[in-house]
């Protein structure tokens, strides 16, 4: 038997006259559709973001997972912080991400963005987007390849899954490490 | 209510100066750079460019590194290409040191450093294909950029941050069957380059957008210091290949393209040439791949005696140079990077003034700068 759309849909497709009626819970489809189209805003810091472009690119094709970059904050649902975070560049971050518009994600990507990485013992390195906004996946690497970005990319659509439109998003804590 | 019609008179019309700020965060801005322009009216009379987004300390750090961790370090500076980086760093303390690599690391040196060429410029036809406006070239550039990085990755495990080439020498020999696959991806190079012609190169929309803008006189290199295919862009051949020749570059026979005029259209057709010259100088180097050891005998622990040393190579973005003083310790006393996209940069507040708006991302993505280098 043949797959039609109907039977990928998130809910329970029911025959009427006229047509069909799909009943499903509003948590279950505003969350299908969320995870569905995460558009992250073009935004590379470093090496990571060669990487990034790398699984937006031929191979690896991000669109797949309808996942299309936007080049402004306002349009976008997911940042991923792809690069070394600079004390310079900080303050730049943090209010790129107060512009987004809620729900919003956060990716960290590469070992840099997660805790200094290389730079560990810079004095012009913020060591840890962590401590500026609050982080839902981190990624490992440096960089991290593509595959180690859209695994991510799918751990996040799991914790998605489990958003519920009853109560309001927990954000991840902030580093406290100073 | 009476209306007051408000008379516009010649006089009384004033123009203001407007500042647009463009970045950090652009999508065009290939990275976290700040340019203030100042406008008058769609015109620009000042642009300064403000650096400082990426800065990662890097020379500072290199005081507490030892020589080999430097490698890593450098990985990270034009991360587009760091063969170059590891081979200018691992030539400036082989200077340091005194001590020759055998013919074969030489060899295995050039094929790396010039398919990372390819993969750079690739990079460059990709992103100043969106930059104009059309985002196919970049598709094609990324799928041919990867045939790249899997070679790369087989010779040293990493995508983009390899430290293949070591102190002395190379990391490891090249694995079976890896120069056949090399050369049908040579085979495979060579024949998308018409593809690119089609593409980019003859686009009437692309050469309207590019020729005649954001032109950089010879005389305006020479004073900015600007090098690599910005400098040749404008018309005078200057390769530290030829001029300068490391690694038994003197050994192959390869052109140096120059552009005529020095606009974003000669330093863009500059690059295309560059790729085609580098697979040329790839194909000589595997016919001639001498046997023998690849790595030099270095010793453990490096201490190299006291002394200073300046070491240069022609990085895909121009002469990339190390300064290094070493006070017989196995951390370097101080490190300067001559970084190419930094010199390069420098000329944007030149050549942007009197430009239209709309002509600065063209010119911006035509002095191919990275950040990680320009900052360091």
């Amino acid at each position: 038997m043949e797959k039609s759309v109907l039977d990928r849909l998130p809910g329970i497709a029911l025959n009427m006259p006229g047509g069909k009626v799909i009943i499903s819970t509003a948590d279950y489809f505003i969350n299908w559709s969320r995870k569905s189209s995460i558009w992250p805003m073009t935004f590379g810091l470093a090496c990571c973001a060669i990487e990034m472009m790398g699984s937006y690119a031929s191979r690896f094709d991000f669109d797949r997972f309808g996942v299309i970059p936007r080049p402004t904050p306002r349009q976008s649902d997911l940042m991923i912080i792809a690069g070394t975070v600079v004390k310079k560049m900080a303050p730049m971050i943090e209010r790129l991400y107060h512009q987004m518009p809620e729900p919003r994600w956060v990716i960290s990507m590469g070992a840099c963005a997660n805790k200094g990485g290389p730079y560990y013992d810079s004095y012009s390195v913020c060591k840890g987007v962590d401590k500026i906004i609050p982080v839902d996946i981190y990624i490992p690497g440096c960089p991290p390849r593509p595959e180690a970005l859209q695994y991510g990319m799918m751990e996040l659509m799991k914790k998605i899954e489990k958003m519920s439109i009853a109560k309001k998003p927990e954000l991840p804590p902030l580093s406290r490490v100073r | 209510m009476t209306t007051e019609v408000i008379k516009i008179k010649g006089a009384d019309l004033q123009t203001e100066e407007m500042i647009l700020n463009l970045g950090p965060q652009h999508p065009s801005t290939h990275g976290v750079l700040r340019v203030i322009l100042k406008l008058d009216g769609e015109v620009i009379i000042a642009a300064e460019p403000e650096v400082g987004y990426l800065h990662r300390g890097t020379e500072k750090l290199a005081e507490n590194r030892t020589y080999p961790q430097m490698l890593v370090i450098s990985d990270r500076w034009d991360y587009l290409s760091a063969m170059s980086n590891n081979l200018v760093w691992c030539l400036a303390v082989e200077k340091l040191l005194q001590i020759k690599p055998p013919e074969k690391a030489d060899h295995l040196r050039v094929i790396m450093v010039e398919l990372n060429r390819i993969a750079s410029h690739l990079v460059f036809f990709g992103t100043y294909g969106i930059d104009i406006g059309a985002y196919t070239p970049f598709l094609h550039a990324f799928r041919e950029r990867e045939k790249i990085l899997d070679l790369f990755e087989e010779v040293s495990g990493a995508r983009m941050t390899y430290n293949y080439i070591r102190i002395g020498g190379v990391m490891a020999d090249l694995p079976a069957d890896w120069v056949g696959k090399c050369r049908s991806f040579l085979e495979w190079m060579k024949d998308r380059f018409p593809e690119y012609d089609t593409l980019l190169t003859g686009n009437p929309i692309f050469q309207d957008r590019t020729k005649g803008i954001g032109v950089l006189s010879q005389a305006q290199a020479i004073t900015y210091g600007v090098t690599g295919p910005n400098l040749r862009g404008s018309g005078i051949n200057f390769d530290l290949r030829k001029d300068e020749p490391y690694c038994s570059y003197e050994k192959f026979k390869f052109d140096v393209p120059t552009g005529a005029n020095g606009d974003c259209w000669d330093r863009y057709w500059v690059r295309i040439q560059e790729m085609k010259e580098s697979v040329k100088i790839v194909e000589q180097a595997l016919d001639g791949l001498p046997a023998g050891e690849t790595n030099a005998k270095v010793p453990r622990i490096l201490r190299p005696p006291m002394g200073e040393t300046y070491a240069q190579i022609e990085a895909p973005r121009g002469s990339l140079g190390i300064y290094t003083i070493s006070d017989a310790n196995d951390k370097p006393y101080r490190v300067h990077v001559r970084a190419p996209s930094f010199i390069n940069l420098t000329m944007l507040q030149e050549i942007l003034v009197g430009q239209k708006v709309s002509d600065v991302v063209a010119t911006l993505g035509s002095i191919d700068i990275v950040l990680g280098e320009v900052d360091r």
